[in-house]
């Protein structure tokens, strides 16, 4: 309640310094305890009524002794939660130039659809026929997918981004396997630069990995993919735009040699924000390509997941696509959820999980290529470019770029040659930019050049918001030259929490909560 | 366009600061010819109101599971999710943030990890979880890899009650990776002689329970044989509610649990995006696949959380790493934590009751019904019955009716002489009237 009679407070009685507060607590910012420590084993949040007495049919399986976890009561939940949310950083709460992950905006109409009852609440395992607009929608986003890249083909099934690489790396090396090279062809070219998944998901399906080297400008060159080339080489996997922010000049002649050497061409997708509208993988020679639905098509990231790794197909590779899949013939279209049920000509490699992957994500996704639309996703990517770009015109005074031959696409790399001599690290200049109320960008990577601060600050920022960004970035770079060194190295200090000691973490693993031992009474 | 920010205006200034004419300059890598120059064959923008009606249309020519008697499961099912649980996972905080590579701002992302992996890891009474898989399905095929690196052989064995469609997903990565592996023919009744297969070259024996028709499986000496031949038990449940009422396979000596977790906290969605459980003994810690969260504490001594032990991880291991996987299930997995901190050991086990409460009801109900016998000897909340006739036929001529009734095996096992066999699942969601509904469409289309 108001108090009518209280006397307006005035900034002139906030002179004194702060203190410590007696809880810990810094007003908004809460200590918030584990779930374990504030909840008991009796308490829960969710009236359910006991069943009546019945027949147990658990046999001798029956649960003996109880489980171990406390319950909360709603409303103890729901603040343990809002408060865990307040030590979040999101896109919501401000600019997240996370280089090579397009945090861009997430729109709640997407939430809204993806929870219409006939896309959450259907099960996929319930009859076909009563799920035909759940297979429209998944046709529909198939055809945006396939439009946007220019192929042929497209499995919508994998889960997220790597898995979308071993869902493409296994449709190759199906192809290799049914022109009876499957023996010999095991080598899979991978630039220095590429994402650490890439070379991870060749080796995770038996194929050995080659390094292709960078070049001092940044790409990669058709000369060095060529002198690695031989009757061994299954695929590249080239990152385009590359991790260094740069669309391969000599691409069309990288799929050209790949090809005459017998061998494919996997493009990761992870950077397809850059060229949405403006290039497409199907006219550059690209042979599978994964498209991480959370990245250029606006489905959240929501901390680390779920994500969506629809991969698109050349024609020579669309047979070995994996089931499940919806067929269309004739107008008329059916879900093959079996290699033996695969249509005439159809090979499918397997299997990639349970069921038809990512629904609800596609939902989102449709709907964001739906409110854009050709013209919209060509201006988004358009403006990505432009925002990454003014960046850089922005700061390459003060900071130094590797990589100044090129032209950025949707993020711009950033070395630390710039701060050679001050003491800052790149870390440290990242933490710094926390007590200013930025996340991040993304630091140590690529891994090609020394120091990497990459920035990637989507289509979703304004210019103004632009602007405070890189007065900001311009003034630590400044202050990296003067003597409040402890400003960054000691970074952050508004946060939360203070930088953490991740060495303990990993030497000591603590991994789950703990009923603390008992203190024991000093002995008497 | 609503979702850009920038005027026209602004990109003029912006293009005059790079000091390019026009945005195609920066384009100018883009081989000749291969630039784009009219836009995409796709409709134009829309506003919010017509993406509405064009989804919701699609939305509505589906039948939802809430609509009707829904009795639809092996491998996902139907529960309530308390409201306060979508409200949550939608707090801008949790749904617009990413992996938590920088802790200091993102402890909320990492104490939930921390919190769910130990009840992950009491739920199955195991001694350590990791943050989450993609679904129970990939994590099956994972832990098979993980068996792999740690007893150092190439062998694995699948029972004939694991899910079929997991044994596919095990199947085709190990064939990529030139694994080999044994699957057991379907095991209806749970009658397999499993223990014959295993030798000492014998990577790991995974087992399903309760298994995909429903039975309720021993996996002690199952375990016991594993190890004395140096081999690994992996244990699979689908159904992670039955956990509240059976034995955990913790406490049966599994060395590595995987499951689905979609029950708790999330939605049908038609498969996916779900989240996979996956916990194992401490000893494996480092043979593990996916992210881990631990404990720490900050420049102030005070606690905090990271993720750890990273060296197993793509991004710095690459070609060595244990599991290619980068994203995970975070959304799901906040989801799946605060229904299951709702629920506590005394709600789960009381919804755990009802589900089978529910199962038994209809079992029993379908004891009067001809042409229909209920195999399972024991089971939580999911049986399989055999049917006088098709089971595929059964399920289309009840939908007609309105209601959905179950999984025909032959849609998971077309070919294996399963025809007549239907799978049954019955959760908290399903009324007496629901039952009532179903064993009278049943007993109409036999």
């Amino acid at each position: 309640m108001l108090n009518r009679q209280g006397r307006p407070t005035a900034a002139g009685e906030a002179e004194s310094r702060s203190h410590e507060t007696f809880t810990g607590n810094r007003a908004l910012q809460q200590i918030e305890p584990l779930i374990f420590e504030i909840g008991h084993r009796e308490s829960t949040g969710v009236d359910i009524e006991k069943p009546a007495p019945f027949k147990s049919r658990l046999g001798k399986h029956a649960r003996q002794g109880e489980i171990g976890l406390p319950g909360l009561s709603e409303p103890e939940a729901m603040r343990h939660y809002v408060r865990l949310s307040q030590k979040n950083y999101g896109i919501d709460t401000g600019l997240f130039p996370l280089g090579s992950c397009t945090m861009k905006h997430n729109a709640r109409l997407n939430e809204k659809v993806a929870r219409l009852p006939g896309f959450s609440d259907v099960h996929p395992l319930q009859p076909t026929s009563t799920v035909p607009g759940a297979l429209e929608l998944m046709l529909e986003l198939a055809r945006y997918l396939m439009t946007l890249t220019g192929m042929p083909a497209v499995a919508l099934s994998p889960k997220a981004g790597a898995h979308g690489e071993a869902c493409g790396m296994m449709a190759i090396k199906a192809a290799i396997a049914a022109k009876g090279e499957g023996a010999t062809r095991n080598v899979v070219l991978v630039p220095e630069s590429a994402h650490g998944t890439n070379p991870a998901t060749a080796a995770l399906i038996g194929f050995s990995v080659k390094a292709v080297p960078a070049r001092p400008d940044g790409t990669v060159a058709v000369e060095d993919v060529k002198a690695l080339l031989g009757p061994e080489v299954a695929a590249i996997m080239l990152t385009n735009p590359n991790t260094c922010g740069i669309f391969e000049p000599e691409i069309v002649e990288i799929a050209a040699a790949m090809h005459e050497a017998g061998a494919y061409f996997y493009c990761d997708g992870a950077n397809f924000n850059a060229i949405v509208g403006k290039a497409r993988p199907g006219d550059l020679g690209v042979d599978a390509m994964h498209i991480n639905l959370h990245k250029t098509f606006s489905t959240p990231h929501g901390g680390g997941g779920p994500g969506a790794g629809p991969v698109v197909l050349s024609e020579r590779l669309a047979p070995f696509a994996p089931v499940p899949f919806i067929h269309v013939e004739g107008g008329k279209s059916r879900l093959v959820e079996h290699k033996g049920d695969a249509p005439e000509g159809n090979d499918p490699f397997g299997r990639m999980t349970a069921f038809h992957g990512q629904m609800g994500m596609y939902v989102r996704a449709l709907a964001y290529m739906l409110s854009h639309g050709a013209d919209g996703m060509k201006q988004a990517s358009e403006d990505a470019v432009l925002n990454a770009n003014y960046i850089r015109a922005s700061l390459s005074d003060l900071m130094s770029l590797p990589f100044p031959d090129h032209p950025s696409m949707h993020e711009v790399l950033f070395d630390d040659e710039w701060l050679k001599g001050t003491g800052v690290s790149t870390l440290d200049f990242a933490k710094a930019m926390i007590d200013e109320g930025y996340h991040p960008m993304t630091v140590y990577f690529p891994l090609v050049v020394h120091g990497a601060m990459l920035i990637e600050p989507t289509e979703s920022e304004s210019k103004a918001a632009l602007d405070l960004f890189v007065a900001t970035l311009r003034d630590l770079a400044i202050a990296t030259k003067g003597n409040d060194k402890s400003r960054f190295t000691a970074a952050p200090h508004h946060a939360p929490i203070r930088r953490l000691d991740e060495t303990r973490a990993a030497r000591q693993p603590v991994l789950k909560w703990e009923k603390p031992a008992p203190v024991k009474e000093a002995a008497e | 366009m609503r979702y850009l920010p920038l005027t026209d205006t602004d990109r003029e200034d912006m293009l005059a600061r790079i000091g390019v004419p026009d945005v195609d300059a920066l384009f100018s890598d883009v081989p000749k010819g291969k630039l784009l120059k009219d836009p995409l064959d796709l409709p134009r923008a829309k506003g919010e109101l017509e993406v509405e009606r064009i989804l919701g249309k699609m939305s509505a020519r589906n039948t939802a599971a809430g609509a009707v008697p829904f009795f639809v499961g092996a491998g996902a099912y139907k529960h309530h999710v308390p409201a306060t649980v979508d409200h949550l996972i939608q707090r801008s905080e949790f749904l617009t943030s990413y992996t938590p590579y920088q802790p200091e701002i993102a402890q909320g992302t990492l104490q939930y990890l921390f919190e769910f992996q130990t009840q992950i890891a009491a739920l199955t009474g195991m001694e350590v979880a990791n943050a989450s898989m993609y679904d129970g399905s990939t994590g099956t095929a994972e832990a098979v890899l993980m068996a792999h690196r740690v007893t150092r052989r190439r062998k694995a064995v699948l029972s004939g009650g694991l899910h079929p469609h997991y044994t596919q997903v095990v199947e085709t990565l190990s064939e990529m990776a030139s694994d080999e592996v044994v699957a057991l023919e379907a095991d209806v009744r749970a009658t397999e002689d499993i223990l014959s297969q295993i030798d000492d070259s014998v990577s790991c024996v995974v087992v399903q329970s309760p298994d995909v028709f429903g039975n309720l499986r021993d996996l002690r000496p199952i375990a016991e044989k594993a190890h004395a031949h140096g081999a690994l038990l992996i244990a699979v449940f689908t159904e992670v509610v039955s956990l509240g009422a059976v034995v955990p396979p913790g406490a049966q000596d599994a060395d590595i649990v995987v499951g689905e977790g979609q029950s708790i906290g999330n939605a049908l969605n038609f498969g996916g995006p779900y989240v996979g459980l996956f916990a194992a003994k401490s000893k494996y810690i480092r043979q593990m696949p996916g992210r881990l969260c631990g404990e720490t504490v900050d420049a102030d001594g005070r606690r905090g959380f990271v993720l750890t032990l990273s060296t197993r991880e793509q991004h710095i291991r690459r070609d060595k790493a244990t599991s290619n996987i980068c994203t995970n299930s975070g959304l799901c997995v906040l989801a799946f934590t605060i229904h299951m901190t709702l629920l506590g050991q005394a709600g789960l086990s009381r919804l755990a009751d009802v589900n089978h409460a529910n199962a038994v009801k209809l079992a029993d109900a379908l004891a009067g019904v001809k042409g229909a016998e209920v195999l399972n000897e024991s089971f939580f909340n999911e049986f399989t019955v055999k049917l006088a006739k098709p089971a595929a036929e059964v399920v289309e001529a009840m939908a007609a009716k309105g209601v959905l009734a179950g999984v025909p095996v032959s849609r998971l096992l077309p070919g294996a002489g399963l025809d007549d066999l239907l799978i049954v699942a019955n959760t908290e969601v399903n009324t007496d009237e629901d039952r009532a509904a179903f064993v009278a469409a049943l007993a109409e289309v036999l």
